[in-house]
C-alpha cells in the first residue's frame, strides 16, 4: 500500500501495477488528462509533473518524466500535475505567463513546459536564463522555437504573488508529514510486485529473499525497459524511500554520494571540487531526469555510454556494494568487466560511490560529444585527470565512455604519458597510444571513424586547455 | 425574448465607441484561441476524449522486412489474449484496401506484399493497447524475402521510379554551360526529416446507427479522411463524420497519414460495432509513417568572372519511399525552389521520383521546396568560394532583377520581388559587414574554434501546385444574442488559424473576438475540404470566411436601409455597434432586431484562388498566386577538434504582407526557423542495411532543444508592406517559407568550416550537418591546405 497526496488529495492505493507509470495512473486511473504522453522514454518532457517532498521544514518541488516514474515512487510525496495550477478561473502565474508571450502553439508539450516553469520558480524564484535553460532543456517544443517559452519563463516572476501552494504550504507539511514512509510497504496487482524498504538493511535483506528482484532508483533507465522494450518486471525494489542511501557527505578525504541520491542531489557536492563534472551533469540528460536518476543506476545499468563511469574513474572513485550484512569496497573501473556485465554478485547492490577530494586529485576534465548539446547520450566522453608536477606527468588517468563495451581506461596512452615531460611531443605520442587503445564500433550516433578521432582530439584539447588557457576551446561556453 | 444586457450604454457612450477601433481585429496580436486551455491542460486533444465502457485499443503490428512476400499470415494466436476483441488483416477490409492520397499504392494492411519495414501487417483490437499489442505481436507472420532498394542512387540508376520524371527547361543550358567562363558540379546529399509533432498519429471512431462511423481525428485533412474511410468501408462519404477540434502538431505529417489509424480503427469499429481507439506510440509513429522527402541532388553550374550564374542543370531526386502518396508535387515543388531567389540563367532542372523501400515519404513543411532552394545557396557558396568572394556580395548579384531577368525557369514572372530591399535591410540592421570583418579577426587568432557568418534569402511560391486544391469553404451562424458561430475547413495544428480566421469574421463584423466561437472542423458543416497545408490556410479559409461574412453583412445592411429607410452607405459596423445614420445600436439588439424582421442570420461561404494555373506538357504557368519572402543572418562557433557548433546569433525579416496577426507571425516565423536550422543540423535519419529506421524515438533522433535556439535571436517582420495581390486584407501566408531561413544556419557552419582554408574551397557537406560530418569536412580543409601549403614551398623552392 502507498500513499501519497494528489495534489491536495489523499489517495491510498494497494492494488496498483508496480509495473505502472505515474503517466498512466493519472491518465487513465485518475482520469486527469492534462499530463501528456508524447514519447514514454523520458526525452519529450510532455509529461512532466511536479513531485513535492518534504525536506526539514520545507517541501522541496521536483520536476520529473511521469512516463518514467513508477508509482511505487509516489509514496509519502505530493503529486501535482497541470490541472493543479490554476485556481478558479485564475491561471497561475506560469500558465499566464505562457499565454500573454504567446508561448502556446498546438499547446501538446505545453503542459509539460507549464511544469517545468512552475517548478523553476519555486526552486528559485525569479530565475536567471541559464537557470531557465537547465530547467527547460527536457521539454521539446516542436513549434515555438522556444523564444516566447523562455520568455514567459523570465516574466512569470514579474509580478509574484503568493500561489495556492504557498498558501496551504503548512497545511500540505503537515499532511507530508502524516504520510512519511516509516515501514517497509508494499505494492501489488496480484500478479506483480513491488517493495519500498526503508532502510538498507531491509533493502539488503529483501535483495536476498528476491535475489530477481530488480531495484529501481529513479527508473529513468529501468522504466524503459517497460515502457519501450515492453517488458513485465515481476518485483520491484524501491530504494527511493531509503533515507540512508540517499546522503550526499563531503569529508576532508572524500566525497561520499549515496547510490539512491539523485544526480540533482550528486550536482553541488561534485562540482565545487570538479566543476567540469559539473558541467557533466548538467549536460547529462534533462534536469526531470536527474532529479530522479541516481549515481546508483548509472553505474548498476552498465551502460557503455554512462556518463558518470568514465569521469568518477577518471577520479579515481570506488564503489561500496553490499550483500546483506556484508559490505566490501572496489574501484569502480573493476566493477565493469564486459558489455552489461559487471563483478556484482547476485544479491548485491551498490551502496554508495567514493570520490577522493580535488586536493587528492590532479587536472580533472571531462568532455562529452553528442549530436545535440543537451539531452543526448554521448557518442564519446572523455575524462582526463593528470597530475603534472615540475613539468613531468607523474600519473594519468584517462577514461572514455563510447568507445568499448564498458567504460574504460586508455591505458596505452596513460602509458605514454605517465612520467613523460608534459610538452606537445608527449601529447603526440600518448594521441598515437590513444588512437590503439579502443576499437569503437559505428552506430547512428556516429562512426567508429568519428569516435577514434574525436578521442584522439580530445587529448589535445587537454593539452591546450591547461597549457594555453587564453585560448577558446568549448563551443558550451557560449551561452 | 429578453434583454440581457443589463448595463446599457447611452447614445452618447456608444457614439464615442464608434469612433474608436476594434482592439481584437485583423492586425492585432490576439492570444492563440486555445492558449488559456492549453497551459491549463483543459485543451481536449483526441486521446484525451472520455473513453466509452466498451472501448477498444488497436495496435498494428509492423513489418520486420523492408521487402518480402508474406508466406503466412495466422492471427489465430491473437485471440489466446483476454480481451482480444478482433484481429484484422488486408482480407478483412469490406470496401477498397487501398489509401493512397492521389495515386494508389498504400494499401491500408500489406496484401501479401511488404514493402518497408515498419509497414502495417494486421492490427489487433483489445480492451487495452498492452493487451491488443501483446496480441498483435503473437501472430504468425512468415516472409519470403526478396532484394530491397534501399538507395536513392541505386533507384535512380535502375529508374526505379513511383513516378515519371518531369524536367522545366528555359534556354539552352548545354550551350550556356559550354560557353561559360567558369564551370563547377557538384551534388548533395539532403537529409529528410521525422515531423516529430508533440501528439503522435491518433484517430478514435465511433460507429453510428446508419452503418456509419464518427471520426475523431487527430488530421490535417479530414475531407481525405472522410473519403477513404468511407472507402475501406464500401459506404457514401454521407455515412461518415469527422471531427478535428485541435491536432499536437502537425507540419504536414498529418496531411495523409493521418487517414491509416483512422482507417483501421474503422475497420474495426465497422466488425465489432464497437469503438475504437489507433494512437501510434511514439516508436511505431515513426516507423510506420513517412517524412520528409531526403534528395540526391546534382548540379552543374556555369558563371562569369563575378560569379553571375549564366547556365545552369540540376537533377533532383527525391526519395520517395514505397509509394507515391504526394511525392509528385512535392517534387515538382523542390524543382519550383530550385532557383529560390536567383535567375538561373538557361536553365533545365529534372526531378526524379525515386521508389525505395522506405516508408512512404509525404508532406513536411516547406513540401520539397526545401530540398530544391538550398540547391542555389550552396551553388553561390561554391562560386564565391571559387571567385575569392562574399558569397553575399554573389547572392545579391544573382537575384531577380532587371533587364531579361524576372521570369522563373517555369516562366512565371517574379513580380513585386522584395529580396533586393529585404536583404539590403537585414545586412544593415544585422551588421553583416562589420561582423564579417570581426569574424576573420577572430579566427585568425582563434585555433580551435571558428565563427562563421551567412546571410541567406527565401523566395517561396504560394498556392497548391494541383491547382483545384486551391478551394475553401466556411460557416457562419449569428445567434439571436448576437454570439457568432464559426466554421471552416482548414485545421488547427497550433499555427493559429482558427485565431485568425476568427479575427477576419471578428473584423468584418466589427466585434470583439470573443464573440466568436470556433468549433471542431467538421465535414458535417464544412464539406469537400481541402488539407491545410502550403501554408495556405488563411489565405484560403480567411477569405471563405470573409465571404460568409459578407453575405450575412449585405443582408443586414439591405435590411437596415430598408427598416431605417436610409441608404445603404448609411450603414456602417464600428467597434461593437452598427451605425444607421444617426442611430447607433449594439451589434446584438441590432442582430435581434434583424431576427425578428425575418433576416437569415447564417450562411456558407466560398473560395477560390484566382489566376493560377500551370501547363505539366509544356512545364510553364503560374502555379504560384504569389511570393512570399525571408531572409535570414545567422552566425555559429565551431569547434574544429569534434566539429560541435552552436548558434551564436540569428537575425530575420520576413515577409508576411499586412499581418493578420503579428504576434502569429512572429511565432511561425520563429518556430519554422528552428524547425528549419533542426533539419539541417542535428536531426539526422538514419536506417540500417535491413531498411530499419535506428532513429526511431527521440532519444536516437534529435530535434532542437531550448539552447539550440540562437543565443542572440532577433525577428523582425516587413512593415509596411501588403501582399499587391488581394489576399485577405493583404496578407501573406506564413506557415512554410521561413523554414528555409534556417539555411543561413547550414551557410553558417560552412562558413566557418571554409575559414581553415582561408575561404579558397567550398566544404563539400551533406546535410544534415552533424557535428561528425561538420568534422570531416573540416579535415578535408586541413587537407587542402596543406597542399597549398606544400605547393607554395614548392614554389619557393
Ligand atoms: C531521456 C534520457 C536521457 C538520458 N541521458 C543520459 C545521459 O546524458 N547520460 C547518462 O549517463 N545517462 C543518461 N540516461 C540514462 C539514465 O538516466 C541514467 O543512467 C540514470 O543515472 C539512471 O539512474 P536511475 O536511478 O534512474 O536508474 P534506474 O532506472 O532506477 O536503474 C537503472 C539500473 O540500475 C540498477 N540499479 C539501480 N540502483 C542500483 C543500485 N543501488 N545498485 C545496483 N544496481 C542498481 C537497476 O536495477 C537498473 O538495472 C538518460 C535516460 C533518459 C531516459
Ligand atoms: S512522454 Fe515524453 S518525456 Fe515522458
Ligand atoms: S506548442 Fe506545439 S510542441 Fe510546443
Amino acid at each position: 500500500m502507498i500513499r501519497f497526496l494528489l495534489n491536495r488529495e489523499l489517495r491510498v492505493e494497494d492494488h496498483l501495477d508496480p509495473n505502472m507509470t505515474v503517466l498512466n495512473y493519472l491518465r487513465t486511473q485518475a482520469r486527469k488528462t492534462g499530463t501528456k504522453e508524447g514519447c514514454a522514454s523520458g526525452d519529450c518532457g510532455a509529461c512532466t509533473v511536479v513531485l513535492g517532498e518534504l525536506d526539514g521544514e520545507r517541501i522541496r518541488y521536483r520536476s520529473v518524466n511521469s512516463c518514467l516514474t513508477f508509482v511505487s515512487a509516489l509514496n509519502g510525496k505530493q503529486l501535482i500535475t497541470v490541472e493543479d495550477l490554476k485556481q478558479g478561473d485564475r491561471l497561475h502565474p506560469a500558465q499566464q505567463a505562457m499565454v500573454d508571450c504567446h508561448g502556446s502553439q498546438c499547446g501538446f508539450c505545453t503542459p509539460g513546459i507549464v511544469m517545468s516553469m512552475f517548478a523553476l520558480g519555486k526552486n528559485v524564484g525569479k530565475p536567471e536564463k541559464e537557470e531557465i535553460h537547465e530547467a527547460l532543456a527536457g521539454n521539446l517544443c516542436r513549434c515555438t522555437g522556444y523564444r516566447p517559452i523562455v520568455e514567459a519563463a523570465e516574466k512569470m516572476y514579474d509580478n509574484v504573488t503568493p500561489d495556492s501552494f504557498n498558501r496551504e504550504h503548512a497545511d500540505t507539511l503537515a499532511r507530508l508529514r502524516e504520510i512519511q514512509p516509516r515501514a517497509q510497504v508494499e505494492l501489488s496487482n496480484g500478479k506483480r510486485k513491488a517493495y519500498n524498504p526503508t532502510t538498507l538493511a531491509e533493502l539488503a535483506l529483501l535483495k536476498e529473499q528476491h535475489p530477481e528482484a530488480r531495484l529501481v532508483a529513479g527508473g529513468t533507465d529501468l522504466a524503459l525497459e517497460v515502457t519501450q522494450l515492453r517488458k513485465e518486471i515481476g518485483t520491484l525494489i524501491y530504494v527511493g524511500d531509503i533515507a540512508e542511501m540517499k546522503q550526499v557527505q563531503v569529508f576532508d578525504d572524500r566525497i561520499e554520494l549515496g547510490a539512491a541520491a539523485s544526480l540533482t542531489d550528486c550536482y553541488q557536492a561534485l562540482s565545487n571540487d570538479y566543476p567540469d563534472f559539473g558541467a557533466l551533469l548538467h549536460r547529462f540528460a534533462s534536469l526531470q531526469i536527474r532529479n530522479q536518476g541516481t549515481l546508483g543506476g548509472n553505474i548498476g545499468n552498465a551502460s557503455p555510454i554512462g556518463d558518470s563511469p568514465p569521469a568518477l574513474i577518471a577520479l579515481g572513485a570506488q564503489l561500496v556494494l553490499r550483500q546483506g550484512e556484508q559490505s566490501r569496497s572496489l574501484d569502480l573501473q573493476d566493477y565493469f568487466i564486459d558489455y552489461k556485465v559487471t563483478a556484482q554478485q547476485p544479491g548485491e547492490f551498490i551502496e554508495k560511490v567514493i570520490v577522493p577530494r580535488a586536493a587528492d586529485n590532479g587536472e580533472f576534465r571531462s568532455y562529452k560529444i553528442s549530436k545535440r548539446i543537451d539531452d543526448d547520450i554521448s557518442a564519446v566522453l572523455g575524462c582526463f585527470n593528470l597530475v603534472i608536477r615540475d613539468g613531468r606527468v607523474q600519473s594519468a588517468r584517462v577514461a572514455f565512455g563510447g568507445m568499448a563495451a564498458i567504460p574504460k581506461r586508455a591505458s596505452q596512452c596513460e602509458q605514454a604519458l605517465t612520467g613523460a615531460e608534459w610538452n606537445r611531443d608527449t601529447i603526440e605520442k600518448a594521441k598515437q597510444a590513444l588512437a590503439q587503445d579502443f576499437s569503437p564500433i559505428s552506430d547512428f550516433r556516429a562512426s567508429r571513424e568519428y569516435r577514434q578521432l574525436t578521442a584522439v582530439n580530445l587529448l589535445t584539447r587537454y593539452f591546450v586547455e591547461l597549457e594555453s588557457p587564453e585560448v577558446e576551446t568549448r563551443v558550451t561556453a557560449y551561452v | 425574448m429578453s434583454n440581457h444586457h443589463q448595463n446599457k450604454k447611452s447614445y452618447a457612450e456608444m457614439l464615442e465607441l464608434v469612433k474608436q477601433d476594434l482592439t481584437t481585429g485583423v492586425g492585432r496580436s490576439v492570444k492563440h484561441e486555445s492558449a488559456a486551455k492549453q497551459v491549463s491542460g483543459e485543451a481536449v486533444y483526441v486521446d484525451d476524449r472520455l473513453e466509452f465502457p466498451n472501448q477498444l485499443h488497436v495496435y498494428a503490428r509492423m513489418s520486420d522486412k523492408a521487402h518480402a512476400r508474406i508466406t503466412k499470415l495466422d492471427v489465430s494466436p491473437c485471440y489466446d489474449f483476454p480481451g482480444v476483441a478482433i484481429a484484422i488483416t488486408a482480407k478483412d477490409v469490406p470496401g477498397q484496401l487501398d489509401i493512397g492520397a492521389v495515386l494508389p499504392g498504400d494499401p491500408l494492411l500489406a496484401d501479401g506484399l511488404v514493402e518497408y519495414y515498419g509497414q502495417p501487417v494486421l492490427a489487433v483490437a483489445a480492451n487495452d493497447l498492452d493487451t491488443a499489442r501483446k496480441a498483435a505481436m503473437a501472430a504468425i507472420v512468415e516472409y519470403e524475402e526478396l532484394e530491397p532498394v534501399l538507395s536513392v542512387e541505386q533507384a535512380l540508376e535502375q529508374e526505379h521510379f513511383v513516378s515519371e520524371p518531369h524536367t522545366h527547361k528555359r534556354g539552352d543550358s548545354a550551350a550556356a554551360l559550354a560557353g561559360a567562363q567558369h564551370r563547377i558540379t557538384g551534388q548533395a546529399h539532403i537529409g529528410g526529416q521525422e515531423h516529430f509533432y508533440l501528439e503522435t498519429q491518433i484517430s478514435s471512431v465511433v460507429p453510428t446507427e446508419d452503418g456509419g462511423m464518427i471520426v475523431f481525428t487527430s488530421s490535417q485533412n479530414p475531407t481525405e479522411v472522410q473519403k477513404l474511410v468511407a472507402e475501406v468501408l464500401g459506404v457514401s462519404f454521407n455515412k461518415i463524420q469527422i471531427d478535428m477540434r485541435r491536432m499536437g502538431g502537425g507540419f504536414g505529417g498529418k496531411e495523409t497519414q493521418a487517414a491509416g489509424p483512422a482507417c483501421i480503427a474503422a475497420v474495426v469499429a465497422h466488425h465489432t460495432r464497437r469503438p475504437a481507439k489507433m494512437r501510434l506510440p511514439r516508436m511505431e509513429d515513426m516507423m510506420m509513417t513517412g517524412k520528409r522527402h531526403p534528395f540526391f541532388n546534382q548540379y552543374e553550374v556555369g558563371f562569369d568572372d563575378n560569379g553571375l550564374i549564366t547556365g545552369c542543370e540540376m537533377k533532383l531526386a527525391g526519395n520517395c519511399g514505397y509509394s507515391p502518396d504526394l511525392s509528385n508535387s512535392i517534387v515538382d515543388r523542390a524543382m519550383f525552389h530550385s532557383d529560390n531567389g536567383y535567375y538561373l540563367g538557361d536553365a533545365t532542372i529534372t526531378g526524379y521520383r525515386c521508389k525505395t523501400n522506405l516508408a512512404s515519404n509525404t508532406a513536411y513543411r516547406g513540401f520539397g521546396g526545401p530540398q530544391g532552394l538550398i540547391m542555389p545557396e550552396i551553388i553561390l557558396d561554391d562560386i564565391a568560394r571559387r571567385l575569392g568572394k562574399d558569397p553575399l556580395e554573389v547572392r545579391k548579384l544573382n537575384l531577380y532583377g532587371g533587364e531579361g531577368r524576372d521570369t522563373t525557369h517555369y516562366y512565371q514572372k517574379v513580380e513585386d520581388n522584395a529580396l533586393p530591399q529585404m536583404i539590403d535591410d537585414l545586412e544593415r540592421s544585422s551588421d553583416y559587414q562589420a561582423r564579417r570583418q570581426a569574424i576573420r579577426e577572430f579566427n585568425a587568432k582563434s585555433p580551435i574554434l571558428k565563427k562563421g557568418l551567412a546571410l541567406t534569402p527565401v523566395k517561396f511560391g504560394i498556392s497548391f501546385t494541383a491547382t483545384f486544391l486551391n478551394q475553401a469553404g466556411a460557416l457562419i451562424h449569428i445567434y439571436t444574442d448576437g454570439s457568432i458561430h464559426l466554421n471552416h475547413g482548414g485545421t488547427e495544428m497550433g499555427q493559429g488559424l482558427n485565431t485568425k480566421v476568427a479575427q477576419v469574421v471578428a473584423e468584418e463584423f466589427q466585434v470583439d473576438f470573443d464573440t466568436i466561437q470556433i468549433t471542431a472542423t467538421n465535414t458535417d458543416k464544412v464539406p469537400n475540404t481541402s488539407p491545410t497545408a502550403a501554408s495556405s490556410g488563411a489565405d484560403l479559409n480567411g477569405k471563405a470566411a470573409q465571404n460568409a461574412a459578407r453575405t450575412i453583412k449585405q443582408r443586414l445592411v439591405e435590411f437596415a436601409a430598408r427598416h431605417f429607410n436610409v441608404t445603404e452607405e448609411d450603414v456602417t459596423f464600428r467597434n461593437n455597434h452598427v451605425l444607421i445614420r444617426d442611430e447607433v445600436m449594439p451589434f446584438a439588439e441590432f442582430i435581434q432586431l434583424a431576427y425578428f424582421n425575418q433576416i437569415s442570420l447564417s450562411s456558407t461561404g466560398f473560395y477560390r484562388t484566382p489566376k493560377i494555373y500551370y501547363d505539366r506538357d509544356t512545364a510553364r504557368g503560374r502555379p504560384f498566386y504569389y511570393y512570399a519572402y525571408g531572409c535570414a543572418c545567422s552566425e555559429v562557433v565551431v569547434d574544429t577538434l569534434t566539429g560541435e557548433y552552436k548558434i551564436l546569433r540569428a537575425d530575420i525579416l520576413h515577409d508576411v504582407g499586412a499581418s493578420l496577426n503579428p504576434a502569429i507571425d512572429i511565432g511561425q516565423v520563429e518556430g519554422a526557423f528552428v524547425q528549419g536550422a533542426g533539419w539541417l543540423t542535428s536531426e539526422e535519419l538514419v536506417w540500417n542495411d535491413k531498411g530499419r529506421l535506428m532513429t526511431s524515438g527521440p532519444a536516437s533522433y534529435k530535434i532542437p532543444a531550448v539552447t539550440d535556439m540562437p543565443i542572440d535571436f532577433r525577428v523582425r517582420l516587413v512593415e509596411n508592406r501588403k501582399n499587391a495581390e488581394d489576399t485577405v486584407y493583404h496578407s501573406k501566408a506564413v506557415g512554410e517559407p521561413p523554414f528555409m531561413l534556417g539555411i543561413s544556419v547550414f551557410c553558417a557552419i560552412k562558413d566557418a568550416i571554409a575559414s581553415v582554408a582561408d575561404y579558397r574551397v567550398s566544404p563539400a557537406i551533406d546535410a544534415p550537418a552533424t557535428p561528425e560530418r561538420v568534422l570531416w569536412a573540416i579535415r578535408d580543409m586541413e587537407q587542402h591546405q596543406q597542399q597549398a601549403r606544400t605547393a607554395a614551398v614548392a614554389e619557393t623552392v
